[in-house]
């Protein structure tokens, strides 16, 4: 079963974090991934660019409208995403429970269940 | 002959032959990968150059001679030189006994998770490259890679005997095998996410390893009953879907269009295994499908047998989806009230809570009542519920119809 595990981040929460922490949880996504890749699981992982760089596009009467930032306007923001298959939810769970910012009041892991899928997945 | 022949060929071939390499280098790791380059190496000359001779001589010379390539590198690597010794020997002419099922139960050993499990039986026993099951997936080939991999390891680690478990090991095991075919044709049969409802070639192939296995267990009842579900299911694959991709349910299905030949065939087989002794999941599941086979039109099923034999099979294998079952043919030989009553059961059941199929037959059940506002309000639980886009629609239509 395929997931999409969501790391919901909030810049306010990261700015407050010391650099070892920091340094700690890129190391820790560093070891995610190497688990995920041995054991045949992950399919790919992205990280998102600031959201203060995101464009919101609209049409309206056939005309695009482009606005700058993010859609929503909230504290959190999607700030990356693994994409995994595994054997099920729980499966699912036990590993977002192992990605860094699952430990990090403040920081959200959404974990959703992928319904469609299309395109080429080689990364 | 012509390459979807040669591909059948290599199929059929591939576990005589990586068996045969097992029982004389005794390492499953090494053989598996070189067998697989042997098969890519025929799939790629043989319908340019022609079949040789002797083509499982032809796969078996090749993939000892990748085997040796290998650990002449691994040597050259950790300088080790008794492994090499060991298999410079010119290969032999293969011996006559067929390894198919023994590589069947080191694929499906119980150390491995399911996915891991339906991957390595695919490749080592069904001869599907890594991409192809990359592709069956919807999984980068690297993932799948990875996840062979992985199994292969696991196995070794295990520290498995290249041979078929004895005594009660062997009854044990074969449940996970038949269990690991059934996800398999599953996989085929309904997409377990996405919009493709049929992976044809998925359910082809469990039925074509679980023929296999049926050829050399012919006296056992479960293999039997499993060989025979799958042939019942997969007979009325045309009627499942209109050609848009929509889901038609048993009871609309226009059933001039099942495969009487395979129907045919999997009656036939259930009468055989129902002959025998001992009564399992399959041969049950298997002789319910058989009575819906029977039925020309959906208002001659024989609801009461359906029942009873939803009643047994809830006996020797409870489960709140045989219960699930059990209610629609209930309601069916008793009235919705009495369905209702027994889901009703089920509500406590963790295993079933917000499970779209609990809510789907609810809301059928409720239909059927005439509580038109309970039924809506139930299909379109069940909509949001399912990983499935076919079946998403389907209740969806369904919500819009008890609406109108």
């Amino acid at each position: 079963m395929k997931f999409l595990i969501g790391m919901h981040i909030n810049p306010a929460v990261l700015d407050a974090l010391t650099d070892e922490e920091r340094a700690a949880i890129g190391a820790g996504h560093g070891r995610f991934i190497e688990e995920l890749k041995q054991s045949g699981e992950l399919i790919t992982t992205q990280a998102l660019a600031d959201p203060s760089q995101a464009a919101v596009v609209s049409v309206r009467d056939g005309r695009t409208v482009v606005t700058d930032g993010p859609f929503l306007e909230a504290k959190e923001y999607l700030g990356g995403f693994y994409l995994v298959d595994c054997e099920n939810k729980d499966r699912a769970i036990e590993l977002a429970a192992r990605i860094p910012d699952a430990a990090i009041e403040g920081l959200g892991i959404e974990v959703r269940q992928v319904m469609f899928a299309d395109g080429q997945l080689e990364a | 002959m012509t390459a979807p022949a040669i591909e059948d060929l290599l199929r059929e071939l591939t576990p005589q032959v990586l068996g045969a390499l097992v029982r004389r280098q005794g390492q499953f790791e090494g053989c598996e990968d070189a067998v697989q380059e042997a098969v890519l190496a025929a799939a790629v000359q043989w319908p340019a150059e022609g079949v040789p001779g002797n083509p499982r001589g032809w796969l078996l010379t090749v993939a000892s001679r990748r085997l040796i390539d290998q650990l002449r590198s691994d040597h050259a690597r950790r300088e080790r030189e008794s492994a090499t010794a060991a298999v410079e020997a010119p290969p032999e002419d293969v011996p006559d006994t067929d390894d198919t099922l023994v590589l069947l139960f080191l694929c499906c050993h119980p150390t491995l998770t399911a996915a891991s499990q339906i991957a390595l039986t695919l490749r080592a026993v069904g001869g599907l490259t890594t991409a192809e099951i990359a592709r069956a997936f919807l999984v980068p080939e690297a993932t799948m890679a990875a996840r062979i991999s992985r199994a292969k390891q696991r196995v070794r680690a295990a520290g498995s005997s290249f041979s078929l478990p004895a005594g009660a090991e062997l009854q044990e095991r074969l449940q996970v095998v038949l269990h690991v075919l059934y996800l398999i044709f599953n996989e085929g049969y309904t997409a377990s996410s996405g919009r493709e409802l049929h992976r044809a070639d998925l359910a082809h192939e469990a039925i074509r390893l679980t023929g296999m296995v049926h050829a050399q267990m012919p006296e056992d009842g479960e293999v039997t009953g499993l060989l025979a579900l799958m042939l019942l299911t997969h007979a009325r694959r045309e009627a499942r879907t209109t050609p848009a991709g929509d889901l038609v349910p048993l009871d609309e299905q226009d059933r001039t269009k099942w495969d009487r030949g395979l129907i045919d065939k999997g009656v036939e087989l259930v009468k055989a295994s129902l002959a025998g002794s001992a009564l399992g999941p399959y041969q049950l599941q298997a002789a319910i499908a058989a009575t819906h086979a029977d039925a020309a039109t959906a208002e001659e099923t024989d609801w009461p047998q359906v029942h009873a034999l939803y009643l047994i099979l809830e006996r020797i294998a409870p489960n709140p989806m045989v219960t699930l079952n059990r209610a629609i043919a209930l309601a069916e030989t008793e009235g919705p009230q009495a369905g209702l009553a027994l889901l009703a059961t089920l509500d406590g059941d963790e295993r079933m809570a917000g499970h779209h199929r609990l809510l789907s037959v609810r809301a059928h059940l409720l239909e059927k009542t005439g509580d038109t506002a309970g039924a809506y309000e139930h299909y379109r639980r069940a909509a949001r519920s399912t990983a499935s886009i076919a079946e998403q629609r389907y209740l969806e239509s369904r919500a819009g119809r008890v609406r109108a």
